[in-house]
């Protein structure tokens, strides 16, 4: 029995509102706060494709120990209006054990909420602010920190930072929406939405969203030249970098495509310069020629894919793991690469950084998963541990007269020379080539570079970071991606129920590690292999790469309605194994 | 090369060339246009370990592995992504970028317009042969309307392209117009575009002598332009909208400011410093 739920404590909320209401900031405030006060959690947003004005959601999960995903249902939902909700009412899964907080003046409690059979409060939410002359957002503030038990202390030291530069009367107007918000909460009964306010602060907290930790994941790592072209949800890696990377002595181009940021990181690596692109689902399509070439021409070059929904243009804003084809397949030819996937928000980091180290030491092409639910998402974490991993290219920086670029060597990985060492001169090609580096359209030439190429990625030994594997059981939930956090919160209230679960999350999906894989699925009997796309693309690739002799049945379906964890919970508890 | 009393390296066009055949037909103005590169280099008398050719697909594009300089034999289109990576990670290279009218102008259309536009260093050399020549023989950007071809029989009936117009109105910086038959001209052209801070453009006409045998007609033509180089941009269009293709030297030279990185030496961080913003 898994004691450490016994503990954990959980609550989930909401606040939605349109027309540039300032849900978001409220959302973004409760969250530092709550931060502040040593809980940890995440910040999700559900946003409309209007720029402005349109329906907004601040979807917040907050937590006494940390939690990787969002929680089954929401225990509070305040509405600031209900324009709009049929669009997102579906991400909004309420029960009758919730409460719903309403203004009159917003409109009546659509019935797609109202069915859940929510407990609702009406508050005069519009009306208290224009009573202070302040902004209703702020009165929400107020109202949802009393109900949820945050101290006004917290809320008002992030009032305070976030509205500094605004000057005094605004924080001072804003204090007193927030404090009139307090006061008509008061009127409220007692409610199971309170969160225990841990005692001290244990650590450091620290706020951030898997693009920026994916970001500062590659900075880690030594990336120093980034080339850039904006695409929802992949963006915001490539913002965060724009500005860090000048403090580190970097550089980061806007490209006029994703064709030429692609070919533009292949250019700067090429020069010796660690270079990464990020983007998502249709800038990776364009970037697939290239890629291949930084395979051919044995070029490093890392590609963040944050996932949205597919295919074509899609669903941008919204969340979806089917880009593993593409990153799996995309390229012609034989074309080894790595295709690894970030975990979770904090994970983003790590998972990007090592990938930076592995193509670099590999000189060859990763693409990192990642997607808009994670991507975008906040969330309030221990600070991450510090990992080692750096480019470590192996340069050869005093040729001999007989240098050879493309050397076959054992592992595969042949010395590079980088533009500045003399006699190291060679000219890259996408051309096939001899060991010179010169085109040949020979067969032998053209297996030994292929198999070269391919012994590169299959002679590493990538340790225990191929995989996130914890528990034990004849039962095993095969994860990648973003729906790891689910997977293993599920896994948790099964053993907590004397389930016993063992968990696989897939960090490296190629090359795939079937010796690995085999280690851990010693003594499983039976798989659930759990993926948020239509056409369940990792359970393909895992039958197709690895023996398996238990019984495995997929769990998938595509976006934007993230994987639960009880959802994953009840299918295996369909399967009555103890 | 050779190494006087004073330790200065001066070199030889030949110390630029590398020993690699090229594949070029007999009589292709390609290899005039590599001479005229070599010759410019040892008159730059940069080191060839400093310097980055860089190309995408064609037969004008086989020319990195030609030289003994580094070299990106890339993507068909993409030689100026490639190049504009190399000289922003690396702004201590010069990098020269070469190609034909079918790999700059219709495949990499956009890629060229932006690098007129960023301003990056970089000299871009189109060998322009008005024929698409490594796939044999179809209409390139710069082909007549009515030029039969297999794949547009009868002609293409499209408008041609005009790079140097095109170069202009994007940004560019430094357009030239060269003849792959005068190779010390063309030479001058490439060392002062080099030299050149900024994005250079150089067209040089370079005859196709199987697909486009007429082409060798083209030494009748050309003429040194009588004309200065203008820094009027005005001045400038007027006159490469009205030429007849055929006038020679630098038509239009300004003073923009090259691509700047914005790096800032002063005010570096350690890489793990940047985590302390995301402390709450």
């Amino acid at each position: 029995m898994d004691q450490q739920l016994d503990q954990f404590r959980s609550i989930s909320l909401a606040v939605v509102g349109s027309g540039g209401v300032g849900a978001m900031t409220t959302g973004q405030m409760l969250f530092q706060a709550a931060a502040k006060t040593g809980l940890y959690g995440m910040f999700t947003r559900s946003l409309g494709p209007q720029i402005r004005g349109g329906e907004a959601a601040a979807l917040l999960r907050l937590t006494t120990e940390p939690a990787a995903g969002i929680d089954d249902n929401y225990d509070l939902l305040v509405a600031i209006d209900w324009k709009n909700i049929e669009r997102f009412a579906a991400e909004l899964p309420l029960t009758n054990k919730s409460i719903i907080i309403s203004d009159p003046k917003g409109g009546e409690v659509p019935e797609v909420i109202a069915k859940s059979g929510a407990q609702i409060y009406e508050l005069p939410l519009a009306a208290t602010a224009r009573s202070v002359k302040g902004r209703v957002n702020m009165v929400v503030l107020g109202v949802v920190s009393t109900i949820i038990g945050l101290p006004a202390q917290a809320l008002e030291t992030v009032l305070r930072e976030t509205l500094d530069r605004k000057g005094e009367d605004a924080i001072q107007s804003s204090l007193v929406a927030v404090q009139e918000g307090r006061n008509i909460a008061e009127s409220l009964p007692e409610t199971d939405c309170k969160i225990e306010i841990p005692a001290e602060v244990v650590g450091t907290r620290w706020v951030l969203s898997g693009n920026e930790a994916a970001g500062f994941g590659a900075i880690k790592a030594g990336i120093r030249f980034v080339a850039a072209y904006p695409i929802t949800p992949g963006t915001e890696v490539l913002e965060w970098m724009a500005t860090s990377l000048r403090k580190v002595g970097g550089a980061l181009v806007q490209a006029e495509d994703e064709l030429a940021s692609i070919n533009m990181v292949i250019g700067g690596s090429y020069a010796g310069v660690p270079s990464l692109t990020a983007t998502s689902g249709p800038g990776l399509a364009l970037m697939t020629e290239g890629i291949g070439l930084a395979v051919a021409a044995e070029v490093p070059v890392v590609i963040v894919n944050v996932q949205r929904g597919g295919p074509s243009t899609g669903i941008p804003t919204k969340t979806e793991q089917s880009d593993l084809n593409i990153a799996l397949y995309g390229l012609h030819g034989d074309a080894p690469h790595l295709v690894l996937a970030a975990l979770d928000v904090s994970d983003c980091l790590f998972t990007t950084q090592w990938s930076v180290y592995l193509a670099e030491k590999l000189q060859t092409a990763a693409i990192v998963l990642s997607d808009q639910y994670i991507g975008q998402a906040k969330a309030a974490i221990d600070v991450p541990e510090d990992h080692p991993f750096k480019a470590e290219r192996l340069i050869e920086s005093e040729p001999a007269e007989d240098y050879l670029r493309y050397a076959v060597t054992p592992s595969g990985v042949s010395p590079m020379t980088i533009p500045g060492i003399p006699g190291g001169q060679y000219t890259a090609d996408g051309l096939e080539t001899n060991q010179k580096g010169l085109p040949s359209t020979q067969a032998e030439h053209h297996g030994e570079q292929m198999d070269k190429r391919l012994r590169k990625l299959t002679q590493e030994n990538y340790g225990d970071y191929w995989a996130e594997v914890s528990g034990e059981g004849k039962v095993a939930i095969i994860t990648w991606g973003s729906t790891a956090g689910a997977v293993r919160e599920a896994a948790k209230r099964l053993r907590h129920e004397g389930i016993n679960v063992k968990v696989i999350a897939v960090r490296l999906i190629s090359p795939a590690q079937p010796e690995k894989m085999a280690e851990a699925l010693e003594g499983v009997s039976r798989i659930l292999v759990v993926e948020q796309n239509h056409s369940a693309q990792f359970c393909g690739f895992f039958r197709a790469n690895y023996d398996l002799p238990q019984k495995v049945e997929s769990y998938n379906r595509p976006g934007p309605l993230i994987i639960r964890p009880g959802e994953i919970a009840d299918k295996i508890k369909e399967w009555g194994i103890k | 090369m050779s190494t006087t009393a004073d330790n200065i390296i001066s070199h030889e066009p030949a110390d630029y060339k590398s020993s690699y055949k090229p594949i070029w037909c007999p009589g292709c103005g390609d290899y005039a246009v590599l001479k005229s590169m070599t010759k410019a280099m040892a008159t730059l008398n940069l080191q060839p370990e400093n310097m980055a050719v860089i190309s995408g697909i064609g037969c004008s594009s086989r020319i990195p592995a030609y030289t003994n300089c580094y070299g990106f034999h890339g993507l068909h289109g993409r030689s100026l992504a490639i190049a504009s990576g190399v000289k922003a990670a690396r702004p201590d290279l010069t990098v020269l970028v070469a190609g034909g009218d079918g790999d700059g102008f219709s495949i990499g259309g956009n890629h060229f317009l932006h690098a007129c536009r960023r301003n990056l260093d970089l000299t871009y050399i189109v060998m322009d042969n008005e024929v698409y020549g490594m796939t044999k023989g179809q209409a390139s950007p710069t082909t007549a309307p009515d030029w039969d071809s297999t794949l547009t029989p009868g002609g293409s009936g499209m408008s041609p392209f005009h790079p140097l117009v095109i170069a202009l109105a994007s940004g560019a910086n430094f357009v030239a117009r060269c003849y792959s038959g005068d190779v010390n001209e063309t030479a001058d052209i490439i060392v002062e575009a080099v030299k050149h801070p900024g994005f250079s453009f150089i067209q040089i006409l370079s005859p196709c002598v199987t697909y486009r045998p007429e082409q060798k007609e083209w030494k009748k033509y050309v003429r040194k332009a009588e004309l200065v180089s203008t820094d009027d941009e005005g001045r400038a269009a007027r006159r490469l909208m009205t030429d007849d293709g055929f006038n020679l030297g630098v038509l239009y030279q300004g003073t923009r400011e090259p691509y700047n990185l914005r790096h800032n030496p002063d005010a570096l961080v350690e890489a793990s410093e940047l985590g302390q913003q995301f402390e709450v």
